[in-house]
């Protein structure tokens, strides 16, 4: 039987285009040098120039324009020669000065591109995603509504927070993604992923998800083969990669249903909900704001010189897909556990894991196990687990020095996962020592030996597999804080039974 | 030097040298014009904010510093008025707009600071019209200013409070804005000599902006000397302001000594005179070229085709870049807030504070802009006039290919009555047909007195126009001419105006 999902990819082809607004982790504002850090009390990050004050002027930023430059050269951008910022008028009380400095018409890099790995049930494939645009712009404040649920509706006032007006954001811009087919979804999140690992490898931006640093618009339309694209919509403020591909998803599968009935698609931007996964109408485009833009003649035009340009391309790292395959190599894993690893978004951790000192292996077994369980059961990323690298070079430590057994250490990820406290903590808490003392292990061997004379009999007549079952009940009367490999020996010896 | 018993007749070169020499303190120089402003400015309405206190303890820092011999500046010691568009912290700052009443700034203009530096001492904030949109000051939401020559009059605009501060000797300095003529009309209108300086020569931070693209700072004074001294205080580099110029600050007091004009050419603009141009204003523009010949310049006509179109390109980029800066005073974090309460919603807060606080002139600039930066009309409106812009750089470009500076009448007339044109927008903004290309091209002029005109017994300015960044040329020009004047006339102009 085929799925609504099926059907729907059987009569329409996608086609995606995503605008991701990412802040830079630059240490002062795209025009003012406040400081562009996360949170602090409200109003406290905010000079006349951030708060729009009559007179005051905006400078660029000269490490914001950096950071958008080796963005532009790591997707394969052309740099262009000279540009200008662009005033983006409308009112809003979060806006201070109700413009926003953005680009327009003249941004600063253009027609890149980024390969994206998807896995498929026949194996990886590669999408080339065509970048039109990598632009630089100002954040705005936030609002905070009182006296009602936290909704504009229903509020008796607002307040507002300006430490984040003036943040730097570049803005990424695909072009239309046509071809995906049913990997739609899957390419849309598998972009984002790789354009937030991106950011994080050239170091422009921690990309702290939770923190909203990193938006993404989902445009999606619908047409049958052969015929002309579609009427698209624009999901807003798709703020996680699951909801990435989740907002791609229903927005397909919801045209779908309306292309059948008879109904035309209504250009428009949707909110994306959260909870329900659905996507709500928001306002249609036709009654859409004019902006007036027009250029900002506050500023004056960027124009990066060659030299310059090249300077920053020598910074560049390795880029994220050639790094991904010499990992591969010097891990030694196959084609497919990559993939895997990299989709379940493990990639990052347990690189972090292993130069904090953790063994390959160990780093990318309980990424890729125990946590990847635990994220998918409560369909959140990896990254948002209450679980760091640090954690596991301390569980593993432990393990090393005899200190916690394998399944003792699945205990202390359980207490990390529910907020326990430290590795230290937990293992205080829960009780978790491994019981080194030989001579109280001597003595419950005894003990076991005693309650099972036949299993003792069976040993001294050369069935040395039966000694598991004394080994268990050891186990058992330690509470599985023994270490089952040293009970064994002491057993053995304890009998006389040389292997 | 002898002090005459007035102080405030003096210029502020003549004070500065005084009080630098401790003839004279900056506190009695500075109380001498306080007190004349507490005479006259009941009939002239030059100031909207003066604060005497305040005032006098910044000159007696002064005094106190140059008593310790501490090297502040050539004006040190010298009061001024700041046009009440220069944010200065903690002293209200209207702009001539009742949506800024009660706003004082958390910091100061670039200019300020400077001016502080230098130990000029402030004043206080003079009349304007709203955000700089006008030409007669007319349309202050505090009221008009009158011209010291006849009270009965306009003092130009916008700077209408700066230039009758100056005329009627309540200041001997003041700071000006331009963004189509607001410092060289209103010096023409009422006797005294403005500089519009290069575009980027005066940082802007601090300035609240009409039209971002034209706006400058520059000196009012009463005779080209000061507006040199002043001049040099307040230019240079501002990183701040992306759009100053990073140069070395010309030497404007060099250029001014070196008053000289044997041998340069000197253009008059067809385009600028006749009709349109009142007969006494041609006639002492006419008198001054003649001057100029005989002083060893050469006179020759150029032609500028294009700035026929000037005056529809300014009046589509200034109300498209004033809609876009005046966006801001919407009532949430300064100034007014009208009809606040639990059941209005954010527009309507903004909205009824922007029709309260803004006055006519404002609101028809707004609208203008915010049509003509529309989607369907931005290119046939701001995008054509851009291109205007370029023509009129390349008519001015080629005048300089053959001339040393331009000259033409500052304003087609002289000082016009209050309330005659006020129902009549089209012929208030002609008054600044022959300023505006200055500021759309960015280059720079200076308007000076070159007399009265004999029908109306008016002052009547003559500007002078040269290429961006030589600034210079306007003081060498202008005090060549102005030492002229002031040998038949036996005195500054300004000395005629009608005692008050």
């Amino acid at each position: 039987m085929t799925t609504q999902y099926e059907s729907v990819i059987a009569e329409f082809d996608p086609i995606i285009g995503i605008e991701t607004h990412i802040e830079l982790g630059t240490n002062s504002k795209m025009f003012c040098s406040c400081s562009a850090q996360f949170g602090g009390d409200p109003n406290t990050h905010v000079c006349p120039v951030c708060l729009g004050m009559p007179g005051s002027m905006p400078v660029v930023n000269r490490a914001a324009v950096e950071s958008t430059i080796r963005m532009g050269l790591a997707l394969n951008c052309s740099i262009v020669p000279w540009c200008r910022f662009a005033r983006k008028n409308y009112f809003y009380p979060d806006m201070p000065k109700n413009y926003q400095i953005s680009q327009y018409d003249e941004p600063l890099c253009i027609n890149g591109y980024l390969d994206v790995t998807v896995a498929t049930a026949n194996g990886p494939q590669v999408f080339r995603v065509d970048i039109e645009r990598v632009h630089m712009e100002e954040d705005t404040g936030k609002l905070l509504h009182a006296g009602g649920a936290g909704r504009i509706h229903g509020a008796t006032h607002s307040l507002v927070d300006y430490n984040r007006a003036g943040i730097p954001l570049i803005e990424v811009v695909t072009k239309p993604i046509l071809g995906t087919g049913d990997l739609a979804p899957d390419v849309a999140k598998a972009y984002v992923a790789q354009l937030r690992d991106l950011m994080r490898a050239l170091g422009v931006s921690d990309v702290r998800m939770e923190e909203g640093s990193l938006r993404c618009d989902v445009n999606v339309s619908l047409s049958r083969p052969g015929e002309e694209w579609g009427t698209r919509t624009e999901t807003k403020n798709v703020n996680s990669l699951r909801s990435v591909e989740r907002a791609v998803r229903t927005e397909m599968l919801r045209q779908a249903d309306r292309l059948r009935a008879g109904d035309r698609i209504t250009q428009e931007t949707r909110h994306f909900n959260e909870g329900t996964g659905d996507t709500t109408s928001g306002r249609s485009k036709e009654g859409a704001e004019d902006y007036r833009y027009f250029p900002e003649p506050d500023l004056v035009p960027i124009a990066p010189s060659k030299e310059w340009i090249e300077e920053l391309r020598a910074t560049l790292p390795e880029i994220p897909s050639v790094r991904r395959a010499r990992l591969q190599r010097d891990w030694g894993v196959s084609e497919f556990d990559m993939q895997s690893l990299v989709n379940a978004g493990a990639l990052e951790l347990i690189v972090a894991s292993i130069d904090a000192g953790v063994q390959p292996a160990a780093a990318r077994k309980w990424w890729t196990g125990e946590l990847t369980r635990v994220a998918n059961e409560r369909s959140c990323e990896l990254e948002e687990l209450t679980v760091t690298p640090n954690d596991i070079v301390q569980i593993e430590n432990l393990i090393a020095a005899g200190e916690l057994t394998d399944k003792m250490a699945r205990s202390v990820f359980e207490g990390l996962l529910q907020g326990e406290g430290t590795v230290a903590d937990i293992v205080h808490q829960r009780g978790l020592i491994v019981v080194n003392d030989d001579a109280s292990l001597i003595a419950a061997i005894t003990a076991a030996l005693a309650d099972s004379p036949d299993v003792a009999e069976k040993i001294h007549s050369g069935k040395i597999a039966a000694a598991g079952a004394i080994v268990g009940a050891v186990m058992k009367a330690t509470h599985g804080q023994a270490d089952a490999a040293r009970v064994r020996t002491l057993l053995l010896e304890h009998l006389g039974i040389k292997e | 030097m002898s002090l005459d018993s007035d102080l405030t007749r003096q210029s502020a070169a003549t004070l500065a040298t005084a009080i630098a020499r401790k003839e004279v303190s900056s506190e009695e120089v500075t109380r001498a014009h306080l007190d004349r402003i507490a005479q006259v400015d009941s009939r002239i309405h030059a100031f909207l904010h003066v604060d005497a206190e305040a005032s006098l303890s910044q000159a007696r820092l002064v005094d106190a510093k140059l008593a310790q011999g501490v090297l502040l500046s050539p004006l040190a010691g010298v009061p001024i008025a700041l046009k009440d568009l220069v944010a200065t912290k903690g002293v209200p700052t209207t702009c001539g707009s009742r949506i800024l009443e009660g706003w004082r700034p958390p910091y100061n203009a670039t200019i300020v600071e400077k001016l502080m530096a230098a130990g000029v001492v402030s004043l206080g904030k003079t009349n304007m019209d709203e955000f700089a949109m006008g030409s007669s000051t007319e349309h202050s939401g505090y009221g008009p200013t009158h011209n010291p020559w006849d009270l009965d009059r306009i003092p130009g605009g916008s700077g209408g409070g700066s230039a009758a501060a100056i005329a009627s000797f309540e200041a001997p300095l003041a700071i000006g804005t331009d963004t189509g003529g607001s410092i060289r009309q209103p010096a023409a209108v009422t006797g005294t000599v403005g500089v519009k300086p290069t575009y980027g020569g005066v940082s802007r931070y601090g300035i609240v902006a009409l039209a971002s693209s034209l706006d400058q700072a520059g000196p009012c004074a009463r005779d080209v000397m000061d507006t040199a001294l002043l001049h040099s205080v307040i230019a240079g580099h501002d990183p701040r302001d992306s759009t100053s110029i990073n140069a070395p600050v010309p030497d404007f007091v060099a250029a001014a000594l070196n008053a000289d004009v044997r041998g340069m050419k000197i253009g008059v603009i067809r385009e600028l005179q006749g009709d349109g141009f009142q007969s006494g204003v041609l006639e002492r523009f006419n008198q001054s070229l003649d001057i100029l010949t005989e002083l060893g310049a050469e006179i020759v006509e150029v032609s500028c085709p294009h700035f026929h179109y000037a005056l529809g390109a300014y009046y589509l980029i200034l109300p498209s870049e004033a809609s876009s800066n005046l966006a801001r005073f919407d009532g949430m974090r300064f100034g007014i807030r009208v009809d606040d309460g639990n059941d209005r919603s954010v527009e309507q807060v903004m909205s009824a504070t922007r029709e309260k606080g803004f006055g006519a002139e404002v609101k028809r600039r707004i609208m203008l802009g915010t049509y003509a930066l529309s989607s369907g009309y931005y290119d046939a409106y701001y995008g054509q006039a851009q291109r205007i812009r370029t023509l009129i750089n390349q008519d001015f470009a080629a005048a300089f290919a053959t001339v040393d500076v331009l000259v033409s009448p500052t304003s087609p007339t002289t000082a016009f009555k209050i309330g005659e044109k006020l129902e009549d927008p089209l012929s208030m903004y002609l008054n600044d047909i022959a300023t505006i290309p200055v500021n759309l091209a960015g280059n720079c002029a200076m308007s000076l007195p070159i007399g009265l005109a004999p029908e109306d017994g008016l002052p009547v300015g003559l500007q002078i126009i040269a290429p961006a960044m030589a600034d210079t040329l306007l003081y060498r020009v202008g005090s060549a001419l102005e030492s002229a004047l002031v040998d038949r006339w036996g005195g500054l102009l300004i000395s005629e105006a009608p005692s008050l």
